[in-house]
């Protein structure tokens, strides 16, 4: 039966809208305090080289600098992303590996004061050869980066599920591909920022421009010694995350010091100079894959290796490298998948995690291996996933559980909403069409450091006065609407409007909550939510029913008002009591029914402050193999895309004419906000497809380090985009809701190639879609055929 | 270094203020005159995070020295609103949802005001094109446009607000 929903499903505008759009909203370089300082950080100009001697004593001098720290003052506690991989140290000390590795902090009355004092830093630097191509660094011989990782392997990956080569032997058709991207840039349009500020009482509030502020918490007080409870981290309003805002920063340890230190606010930004610096952003992949399927294109096995460039130091690049095999269990019936990945150490700044962690080349090259088979076998390419296409229920061979899956749905509503039929194979000269899938995790199914841990926990306060509803909770609204969908799912549990519930979110004050990665706040910080907002119903509804003398399982809120299931209501007594309160106020409530407001105070009355607190956590998920961990999910959102392409077949130049995306996000929470994302996705695939790459000169410096030279799309490359949101009920989803945030970039860069090869039969292996390397593949294609 | 008095005429109010000649529209703005609404992404002219209008014309307040902007109009996000009223350019962004992170949205809603006040009934394509200085990672711009033509629509008195 269709459940009805009153404020879930909505277009409901986002809560922060008006504040946004009037530049009321604080974004974390917009705080400034009394007395507050400026820092800085003195960064490597060397790829690769041994740290002799750092002599800050000239810039301690230096009139208006409040405190240098030097690893010296803030010690070398080890950190990184996963407990089990710690490689980092907040300054170097004995070696920097990469240009931008952190070497001394300063704080002063002004930036440029600052920035005069890195200058008076003495390094004494030894020069070290330095690797920068991930096969160099793995080959013999090759500069040793960490002491500790042999043969520049960060980590190594082996997995194998059913019996690859034995399929293949049993296959009709085998084929094997290669495919290679660039690394990427997060290019958010807020370069990352920290403010600390100290109290008296040896207490820090940190607000930082983060996607974790949980782990935040945890990382700078580990690495500066603090106790937990004397650091409270805050998230401001924060201009776009994509992943590489989900670890702690440099900025954020040392800002944190130095206000120890001066006793003073210190705030922190990075340059988008050195936001490229920092990297943490997409990796980059070279990816081999074999696949055998049978003559009518059954897929019976893919055999995969992967090489990861790191740059120069660990990041969350374990997630990485398994997420980049484990995404490929699905969302195709796959009995046999093997699959080698290894990452590798460079004189580069690390990369971590962005939109679709792991799986977005991956995904490319199978994509686009499924279309060159298609075409082999004459097979229609949407055709061919269908026939492969897993259904609800179904579990991968790598134990992913597909408890919802509107992947069909998907397919077809791209198929029919792009007129698939009318065009596959009919198009103009230079002109394509191209299809692709995708899945990813709702949440990771557990957290960076071992624990048995909440992953979110929500507390939810009745105003006293019965008025409104406060949400409280530590999730990060960083731009994709969490903020909104939490009032939304605590309005519909509670069954009052929208309108009566405010959410303040991002501080650790407020609980715990991993934070925004993984596509994880609708799905667990969601759960918590309602959970709480059915606790305090459940509190005010006792009240009311003992008041009523009724049952309090038959009675309940719907748009505001009490409703009752069972024998008529005499509300009488309880509003004399509410009025009685309030004389001499206009608008008193006077309808039929008891409002919340009324109901509320009546609870409140009777109980005290009326408060529901909620927490989740994943159910026990599948897999006990090494590194299932990683991919496991209580739920995976799925997407597919066709994009139609014009390529200019005398200069290479490829343009993306359309897009029709579906999306299957479990239940929409608020749809304007699900194509939000679904829209953005396909951006941030377009810009990778075409455009993005952050390139380094011989000596290991980014040489494209701004947004003029690191192209990501504008408005005039963006198409039209046709988008379509399936739903699905996921039974693990509060209210059946599932992820949207990554997923929906997973079809976006193979359904651009397919279509470039409609369009050109050129075989393309290396991102990005340059004009010179489409033209170069369109040029061989064509003396092939010749 | 020696500091200039200059006033500035920012959202119809003059500000006096000492500053070094170096100093940006932006950092007056939003360091000196506390109006942090105008964003700072790149500060080289890349991203249109800062886009204010100077005598009505769109310009990247992080290349314009703040001395170069006395004596001049300038409009920066706060000045759109009446008073709790959102603009209809504003009101049209948040009901379209062409709002995400917001980190861009000053600089695009200044920007739609400078085309609209140029053009009331832009074609899609000239709405990119008044829009093509200015960045935003999250939307995927479709929303932006969108809530422009909206926008255009109810400022022609085409449309009510939602
Ligand atoms: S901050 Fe001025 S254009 Fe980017
Ligand atoms: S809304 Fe985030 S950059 Fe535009």
């Amino acid at each position: 039966m269709e459940r009805q929903f009153d404020v879930i499903g909505s277009r409901a505008p986002r809560l922060d809208g008006p504040a946004k759009a009037t530049g009321q909203a604080v974004f974390a370089d917009d705080l400034s305090f009394p007395g507050m300082l400026h820092g800085a950080i003195l960064q490597s100009p060397h790829p690769h080289a041994r740290v002799l001697s750092v002599d800050a004593s000239a810039a301690r001098r230096l009139p208006g600098v409040k405190a240098v720290i030097t690893a010296a003052e803030v010690g070398t506690v080890k950190y990184g992303v996963s407990p089990a991989r710690y490689d980092e140290t907040l300054f170097a000390t004995d070696k920097v590996r990469y240009v931008g590795d952190e070497i001394a902090a300063v704080a002063a009355v002004d930036l440029a004061t600052a920035l005069e004092a890195l200058a008076l830093i003495k390094v004494e630097y030894d020069p070290l050869p330095a690797v920068f191509d991930p096969l160099e660094a793995l080959a013999q011989g090759a500069p040793l980066i960490h002491d500790e990782f042999p043969g520049n392997v960060c980590a190594e990956v082996h997995q194998e599920f059913g019996e690859v080569e034995a399929a293949l032997a049993k296959a009709d058709y085998v084929r094997t591909d290669t495919l290679k991207n660039k690394r990427q840039d997060g290019g958010f349009i807020e370069t990352h920022c920290a403010v600390a500020v100290p109290d008296l009482n040896g207490r820090v509030t940190l607000y930082s421009a983060t996607q974790v502020p949980h782990y935040v918490q945890r990382n700078v007080a580990m690495v500066l010694g603090l106790e937990l409870s004397k650091l409270r981290v805050v998230k401001p309003y924060v201009g776009g995350g994509f992943g590489p805002k989900a670890e702690a920063t440099p900025l954020d340890y040392c800002s944190t010091a130095l206000a120890l230190a001066t006793g003073k606010p210190v705030k922190m930004a990075y340059t988008r100079e050195q936001v490229f610096l920092h990297g943490r952003a997409r990796h980059q992949f070279i990816h081999e894959m074999t696949t055998g399927v049978t003559k009518d294109g059954k897929l019976l096995a893919l055999k995969h290796r992967a090489i990861l460039d790191g740059g120069a130091y660990t990041s969350f690049g374990i997630a990485t490298v398994y997420y980049s095999g484990s995404l490929l269990g699905g969302p195709y019936r796959l009995a046999n998948m093997k699959y080698d990945g290894l990452r590798a150490f460079t004189n580069k700044p690390a990369c971590g995690a962005q939109r679709g962690h792991g799986g977005v080349i991956a995904r490319a090259l199978f994509e686009r291996q499924l279309d060159l088979i298609a075409k082999e076998l004459g097979i229609d390419p949407v055709r061919m996933r269908l026939d492969n296409m897993m259904e609800v229920g179904d579990v991968t061979c790598n134990d992913l559980n597909m408890s919802s899956l509107g992947m069909r749905e998907c397919i077809e509503a791209v198929r029919d909403g792009s007129n698939w039929e009318a065009k596959k194979g009919k198009l103009a000269k230079g002109k394509g069409i191209g299809v692709a899938c995708g899945f990813f995790v709702s949440g990771a199914g557990y957290p960076i450091y071992r624990s048995e841990t909440y992953h979110s926990t929500v507390t939810l306060k009745v105003d006293e006065d019965g008025g409104g509803i406060k949400v409280l909770s530590a999730s990060a609204e960083i731009g994709q609407g969490s903020d909104t969908v939490l009032a939304m799912i605590a309005a519909e549990s509670l069954g009052v409007p929208l309108e009566l519930v405010r959410v303040e979110s991002g501080s650790t004050d407020f609980g715990v909550d991993l934070g925004a990665y993984s596509s994880r706040q609708t799905l667990m910080s969601g759960h918590a939510c309602r959970d709480a907002a059915l606790m305090a119903k459940g509190r005010i509804l006792a009240s009311v029913a003992a008041e009523l003398g009724v049952d309090p399982d038959d009675l309940d809120f719907k748009n505001g008002v009490l409703v009752s299931r069972g024998p008529a209501l005499d509300i009488a007594p309880l509003r004399t009591r509410y009025r009685k309160e309030h004389r001499g106020w206009p608008n008193l409530p006077d309808g039929e029914a008891l409002c919340f407001a009324e109901a509320a105070r009546i609870a409140f009355l009777a109980q005290g402050s009326i408060v529901g607190t909620g927490q989740y956590k994943p159910p026990q998920l599948g897999g006990k193999y090494k590194g299932a961990a990683v991919g496991t999910s209580p739920a995976y959102g799925c997407s597919a895309q066709v994009v139609e392409v014009a390529v200019d077949l005398e200069t290479g130049q490829v343009r993306v004419e359309s897009v029709t995306d579906a999306h299957d996000c479990g239940r929409a929470i608020n749809r304007t906000a699900v194509e939000g994302q679904m829209e953005g996705s396909i951006s941030m695939g377009l810009g990778e497809a075409l455009f993005e790459e952050v390139k380094f000169d011989q000596k290991g410096r980014v040489v494209n380090p701004s947004l003029g030279e690191y192209h990501i799309p504008t408005i005039q490359d963006m198409p039209a985009m046709k988008c379509i949101v399936v739903e699905s009920d996921e039974p693990n989803g509060p209210f059946g809701a599932k992820e949207v945030g990554e997923g929906a970039i997973m079809p976006t860069i193979p359904a651009i190639l397919n279509a470039v090869y409609d369009a050109t039969g050129a075989v393309i292996t290396e991102l990005p879609l340059t004009p010179e390397r489409v033209l170069r593949a369109i040029r061989q294609a064509q003396a092939a055929n010749k | 270094m020696n500091k200039l008095a200059l006033t500035l005429n920012v959202n119809g109010q003059d500000h006096d203020l000492l500053c070094e000649p170096s100093r940006t529209l932006a950092q007056a703005l939003r360091e000196d005159l506390g109006l942090t609404g105008t964003k700072v992404g790149c500060g080289v002219g890349d991203c249109g995070a800062c886009t204010v209008l100077v005598d009505g014309q769109t310009v990247n307040s992080c290349l314009m020295l703040a001395v170069q902007a006395a004596g001049k109009a300038i409009v920066t996000i706060e000045g759109l609103a009446d008073g709790p009223k959102l603009h209809p350019i504003q009101a049209a962004f948040v009901e379209q949802g062409a709002i995400q992170c917001g980190f861009c949205s000053p600089g695009m809603i200044l920007s739609a005001k400078a085309l609209l006040d140029a053009n009331p009934a832009p074609s899609e394509p000239e709405i990119r094109q008044g829009l093509s200085g200015n960045l935003c990672r999250c939307t995927g711009y479709q929303k932006i446009v969108q809530a422009v033509d909206a926008a255009a629509r109810t400022l022609r008195g085409e449309r009510t607000v939602g």
